[in-house]
């Protein structure tokens, strides 16, 4: 019998070794040479200072910043410490109120638009760190932004369409703009006076 | 569905389709001892394995032999993930400083049996609760370990049906040894800066700590993600480093992430499928058990595409865009991303849980009803939908007894599969594993739904074991019954909503686990053994042919009867109930604790 147990135990330590510690730090040194900026995280570097990361959402609540989709990451959203969805089944009340609440905010903020809304814009993300929005969003949002900015609607489209990435490859996944990379662009080219 | 959606659904399928036969005939020679065109470069890797672990590579095992060896692979592997978790403070690559404190005894025991039952559900929520020492020699070590078991126990009990009067089915240690050393980390180290090179994160510091654009503060939870990035999905193992799983950006960037994840998910499962054909001699065989897996896999993914894109009538009224635009995905976007939309997240979600793997890119919970039917439904299958790596070759096998023995019983024949007669205790071994899972299912979600338990005591803090649900009426019962479909499956995803981290949820999960594990490998293997032990009958014009279309119907059918006609009604409860509601518009309150006697 020890001689089918034994090894249970040595192969169980060695893989640990093999596996857990040279596995990992081999990919983590390869990595950190050949993807410096993608291994620590795609961060996004403004004055010197880390403001982001570009793989992930943050909250814009101002006027003249593009907003994000809600976030059930953490109690204020978009906290990296704890990834998360609603997780709100399809006949929650909660859903349905926190849609209604989303919904509302929208109308208010944006007395421009009309039509119906895109569901990414009042729905939260799986993760609670989506760092994009789709077009359509974005596209809503736009008068918001020109006005508050206090440039043409036509000027803020044309942006948008700068940063609208297509779906990979040309058929991968969806269209989409994301916002942090938007709103950083719009302060470098319409900075609010 | 829309047309791109289709495309991304077609591409997904031809790559894995394409793979089948090159990686399939691999592997084959890998199992069989014959070189390869890796082995002047790893040979030397694995004979240092078998001198390390004292094993020599030409000695086979009894089946009884195989099995103690791969109870004592997985004790040890059980103990080492406990004692790691428990001691991450004494441990280095700490840098958030995470101790016992967050690792309770009760959830460092659910997490270990998850992971070495290849399950990898989260109970835990990696980013606040795991050191990167944790995830890289407990849980990557695992991701490799209980992918490489359920490929060693594939392969014998292919062997059982290739061999003729023998005692021995091949050797557990040899086996797991090759399947690491030609196939998981050479894969993996691929994928792995593949999935660097596309954003996804690796590296050893400590939280980025960041002020952003309006001014508030974000921490930046970081790690070694890409090296268990690439096992997690290779080995279908499936439990994220971070909560939020493949959702999470900085485990799954892009769509071409995502697609890459998916191939890693099916390419090995479906390439065993080759690799069974060439072992039997006859590759016919194997591509019968492909074409089953693929008519499953499409129906499934149809239909969850199809629910996700109607999106929730509910929020439609509220004036939310319900079709897909050429802005915007429509549909049920709760709980999913925007880079994914509904077609990458209704095929991600379909192929998680056809195959045993359980990483999430959005979240099951707030699929529509029916949506979220199909994941629960492909795991309640017994995952032989392509399947784990290793177990759903197994999974699809233990079917094919079956459907053979049905056919056999219509004719009134003694059943054959590749020309050993199925008897007994062939028969009586597969519906074993069956029942147990079933069981598992049944029983432990029936408890969950009745049993109460003191507020604020040990068991459950928060009360009754419903009091735990997220969602009231008939999906609350969802969550509880997909907790332990998903932990006997050995799957890992879940209805996330769920509170699972309390003694009761991860002790009966784990239990669960261990059942839908053990109780299915171990008649498994016996039935190998009491195969390879059978003489070969020549095949005659009353055999019945397991190569063609009629079988494939018939291996179809057992597959979904008994799943159905086992689940029914538990399916009937859940989500089938609430898919009538929601159409009817009605919605759910949150039931108060003390309220909590029964659901809804």
């Amino acid at each position: 019998m020890w001689q089918q147990i034994l090894p249970g135990l040595r192969i169980k330590l060695f893989m640990t070794l093999l596996l857990g510690v040279i596995y990992p730090l081999a990919i983590t040194g390869i990595s950190q040479v050949l993807f410096p900026h993608q291994a620590n995280g795609s961060l996004i570097e403004q004055n010197g200072k880390v403001i982001g990361s570009e793989l992930i959402g943050q909250n814009f609540a101002k006027a003249e910043y593009f907003q994000p989709r809600p976030s059930a990451a953490g109690n204020d959203g978009y906290d990296p410490t704890s990834s998360s969805g609603s997780n709100y089944g399809p006949t929650n009340q909660k859903l349905v109120d926190r849609v209604k609440a989303s919904i509302d905010k929208f109308r208010k903020d944006n007395p421009d638009d009309s039509g119906p809304l895109p569901a990414d814009l009042v729905t939260a993300s799986a993760s609670g760190l989506d760092p994009h929005i789709s077009p359509a969003s974005a596209a809503a949002q736009a008068a918001r932004v020109a006005k508050a900015r206090g440039v043409s609607p036509d000027q803020m489209n044309t942006l948008v369409a700068k940063l609208t990435e297509g779906p990979d490859l040309g058929l991968l996944g969806e269209p989409r703009v994301n916002v942090l990379k938007l709103n950083l662009e719009l302060d470098r080219q319409f900075p609010k006076k | 569905m829309t047309s791109s959606g289709v495309v991304q659904i077609l591409l997904f399928f031809a790559l894995i389709l394409a793979c089948t036969k090159p990686l399939g005939a691999f592997m084959a020679r890998v199992f069989d001892g014959e070189r390869t065109f890796l082995h002047p470069v790893l040979r030397w890797l694995e004979v240092l394995t078998y001198k390390i672990i004292g094993v020599q590579e030409e000695v086979e095992q009894r089946w009884t032999q195989y099995t103690a060896a791969l109870i004592s692979f997985s004790i040890f592997g059980f103990l080492l993930v406990y004692f790691i978790q428990r001691a991450q403070g004494f441990l280095p690559f700490n840098p958030q400083g995470f101790n016992a404190g967050n690792v309770s005894p009760d959830l460092a025991f659910n997490t270990s049996t998850s992971f070495i039952t290849n399950t990898n559900w989260q109970a835990y929520s990696g980013e606040s609760t795991l050191s990167y020492f944790v995830q890289m020699a407990a849980l990557t070590v695992q991701n490799f370990a209980s992918a490489a078991a359920g490929i060693a126990v594939a392969i014998a009990l292919v062997r059982g049906f290739v061999r003729q009067e023998k005692k021995t089915i091949g050797n557990f240690w040899v086996d797991v040894t090759r399947a690491t050393v030609y196939v998981l980390l050479p894969m993996s180290i691929v994928a792995a800066l593949l999935f660097c090179s596309m954003g996804v994160i690796q590296n050893l510091h400590g939280y980025t700590s960041v002020v952003t654009v309006e001014g508030a503060k974000q921490v930046i939870a970081q790690g070694p993600v890409a090296s268990q990035e690439a096992i997690k999905q290779l080995g279908t193992n499936g439990g994220g480093f971070f909560n939020a799983n493949s959702s999470h950006p900085f485990e799954n960037p892009t769509p071409l992430s995502n697609l890459l994840q998916m191939f890693l998910i099916f390419v090995i499962p479906g390439a065993l499928t080759y690799t069974f054909g060439k072992m039997v001699k006859d590759t016919r065989q194997g591509w019968a058990i492909f074409a089953a897996f693929s008519v499953m896999f499409f129906a499934g993914v149809i239909v969850a595409y199809n629910s996700e894109q109607a999106g929730n009538p509910i929020l439609s009224h509220l004036g939310i865009e319900s079709a897909a635009t050429a802005g915007q995905a429509g549909g049920n976007m709760e709980g999913k991303e925007v880079r994914f939309g509904i077609a990458s997240s209704a095929l991600f979600a379909t192929v998680t849980t056809d195959a045993s793997c359980g990483a999430v890119n959005s979240m099951h919970d707030s699929f529509t009803p029916i949506g979220g039917l199909v994941p629960m439904f492909n795991i309640m299958t017994g995952e032989v939908i392509f399947g784990g790596t290793g177990a759903g070759l197994y999974g699809i096998l233990l079917y094919c007894i079956l459907a053979v023995f049905i056919a056999g019983l219509m004719v009134g024949r003694t059943p054959e599969y590749l020309g050993k007669k199925i008897e007994q205790k062939e028969v009586k071994m597969a519906m074993l594993a069956i029942i147990a899972t079933a069981f598992s299912i049944l029983v432990l979600s029936a408890i969950s739904t009745v049993i109460q338990f003191p507020a604020k005591g040990y068991w459950n803090p928060p009360g009754a074991a419903i009091a735990n649900i997220n969602n009231s009426g008939p999906h609350g019962f969802g969550e509880i019954l997909y907790a332990y479909v998903s932990g006997s499956g050995n799957n890992g995803s879940a209805f996330g909503g769920l509170n699972a981290n309390t003694p009761w949820f991860n002790l009966t999960i784990g239990l669960a686990m261990f059942m839908g594990r053990f109780l299915f490998l171990i008649p498994l293997l016996a039935a190998a053994g009491s195969l390879a032990a059978k003489r070969k009958v020549p095949t005659s014009t009353g055999t019945f042919p397991t190569h063609g279309p009629l079988f494939v119907g018939l291996l179809v059918g057992t597959v979904i009867i008994v799943g159905a006609l086992t689940f029914f009604p538990a399916i009937a409860l859940g989500p089938v109930v609430e898919h009538y509601l929601m159409n009817s518009g009605k919605l759910f309150s949150a039931i108060s604790t003390a309220a909590a006697g029964f659901l809804g």
